[in-house]
C-alpha cells in the first residue's frame, strides 16, 4: 500500500542498504515482529520493515515478489515470506519467515476465539465483536475497490474485465456456485482470451 | 446458547474439513479471504457446523489480532471442532499453497516474460477483484438491517471504507473505532 517513506530519500531506495538478513533467526525473528504490528493485516507493515528499514530487497523486487505471490495461491503475506527466505537461505530460510510470522500470532488468535467462547454472552464483548466485523467488512470492500483501478490497464481491457469481475460476484453470491466451479469456467476462459491477445 | 460447546464432528468429518481446505487451498488465488465464500458454503449452509454470526466473528477476531489474516481460518476450524479442527484447517490451507509456492517461485523466476505466465495475470485478476467483492458482501450482509443499530453498522461500514480509502490511518485504529462504536451498543 502507500506507505509513508519516513525520511529515506527516493534516490537510496533502489540501493541495497544491507545484503539480507543474517541468518535463519534473524529471518524468524524479523517476520515475527512485522505479524506482530500488523492489525488487520501485514502487508503495510513488510514493506516498511523488508525495503526501507530492512533494505533486504528493492522497492523494485518487492513489487515483483508481491505481484507473483498475488497470481499464485494461498496468502499474499505467507507466499511473500516463503519467496524471500527461499532466497536467501533456501527451503530452511522459507520456513523460518513463514514460522516466525504466524507461531505468535496464531497463538493470540486462538487464545482470544477462546476466551470469546467464554465471555460471548457479555453485551459489551458480542457488541465489540459486532463494531468490528462490520470495520472488517469494510476494510475488505475499500481493498477491493482500490484494486480495481488495476482493471483499467488490464489486456483483457477495462469493459471485459469488469465483465468477469461482476460475473464472478454474481456466480458466487446469487448462484453460489463452489469457487473451484468460478475458476474452472470463467477462469479459464478469462485466461485463454486474455492468452489470445497477449503478444 | 453456549458458544463453547463445538458441534460434535466424526473423524470423517474432519477429514472432509480437511480435505475441503486443502482443495481450497489451491483456488485462494489473490488470497486465503477470496475464497471465504466458499468456506461459509461448507461449513455454514451445507454442514450447518456453525452458525452465521460466528462465521463472521471468525473473521473479526482474526481482524482484530495482530498477524496475517489468514489465521481466521484457523479460527473458524477452532469453532467447528476446537484444536483438532483449527489443526486441520490450517493444515489444509497452508500445504498446498506452501508446496506450489515454492516449485512456481523457482520456475516462474525465470519464465516471467513468457505470454502464458503474462496472460494468466491478467486473466485472473478480475476474478480476484469479484470474489473480494463477494467476501465484503457476505461479511456486512449480517450487520446490514433498518433498525437503530442496523444503521450503526452501515455507518461503520461506509466510515471504514472512506477512511481506508482517503487517509493513510492504519487499519488498527478504524478496528478499534469498531470496537468503542459496537461496546456503547450503536453497531
Amino acid at each position: 500500500m502507500k506507505a509513508p517513506v519516513d525520511g529515506v530519500g527516493a534516490g537510496d531506495a533502489g540501493a541495497h542498504a544491507s545484503p539480507g538478513p543474517t541468518s535463519k533467526s534473524d529471518l524468524f525473528f524479523t517476520f515475527n515482529r512485522l505479524a506482530l504490528q500488523g492489525f488487520g493485516g501485514v502487508l503495510a507493515v513488510a514493506q516498511r520493515e523488508l525495503v526501507e528499514r530492512k533494505g533486504w530487497l528493492s522497492r523494485e523486487e518487492f513489487v515483483e515478489m508481491l505481484a507473483l505471490s498475488q497470481v499464485l495461491p494461498g496468502p499474499n503475506v505467507v507466499n511473500l515470506g516463503l519467496m524471500l527466505g527461499d532466497r536467501f537461505f533456501g527451503l530452511k530460510g522459507a520456513f523460518a519467515a513463514v514460522a516466525g510470522m504466524l507461531a505468535v500470532p496464531l497463538v493470540i488468535v486462538l487464545l482470544l476465539t477462546a476466551a470469546y467462547a467464554e465471555f460471548s454472552r457479555l453485551a459489551a464483548v458480542s457488541g465489540a465483536l459486532r463494531g468490528m466485523g462490520a470495520v472488517a467488512a469494510g476494510l475488505i470492500i475499500a481493498t477491493a475497490i482500490r484494486l480495481m483501478t488495476t482493471l483499467g490497464s488490464n489486456r483483457l481491457g477495462p469493459p471485459l474485465a469488469a465483465a468477469f469481475a461482476i460475473l464472478t460476484f454474481v456466480a458466487v453470491v446469487w448462484l453460489r456456485w463452489p469457487l473451484i466451479w468460478v475458476v474452472a469456467g470463467l477462469g479459464t476462459t478469462a485466461v485463454a482470451i486474455a492468452y489470445a491477445r497477449t503478444p | 446458547m453456549s458458544a463453547m460447546l463445538h458441534p460434535v464432528l466424526s473423524s470423517a468429518d474432519v477429514l472432509g474439513l480437511f480435505g475441503h481446505f486443502l482443495v481450497l487451498s489451491l483456488l485462494a488465488i489473490g488470497g486465503a479471504i477470496t475464497t471465504a465464500p466458499d468456506m461459509h458454503r461448507y461449513v455454514v449452509v451445507e454442514h450447518q457446523w456453525i452458525s452465521d454470526a460466528q462465521f463472521s466473528a471468525s473473521i473479526a477476531i482474526a481482524q482484530a489480532a495482530p498477524g496475517p489474516n489468514v489465521l481466521f481460518v484457523a479460527v473458524i476450524g477452532w469453532n467447528v471442532a476446537g484444536p483438532i479442527g483449527a489443526l486441520a484447517t490450517m493444515a489444509g490451507t497452508m500445504l498446498p499453497s506452501t508446496a506450489l509456492t515454492l516449485i512456481a517461485t523457482r520456475w516462474g523466476q525465470r519464465r516471467r516474460d513468457t505470454r502464458f505466465v503474462r496472460a494468466f495475470k491478467t486473466g485472473l485478476t478480475p476474478l480476484t477483484i469479484g470474489l473480494l467483492v463477494a467476501t465484503g458482501w457476505l461479511l456486512a450482509r449480517p450487520y446490514v438491517d433498518f433498525s437503530a443499530r442496523g444503521i450503526g453498522a452501515i455507518a461503520l461500514i461506509v466510515v471504514s471504507i472512506v477512511l481506508m480509502l482517503r487517509t493513510r490511518v492504519s487499519p488498527m485504529w478504524l478496528v478499534a473505532l469498531g470496537a468503542v462504536v459496537g461496546v456503547l451498543g450503536w453497531a
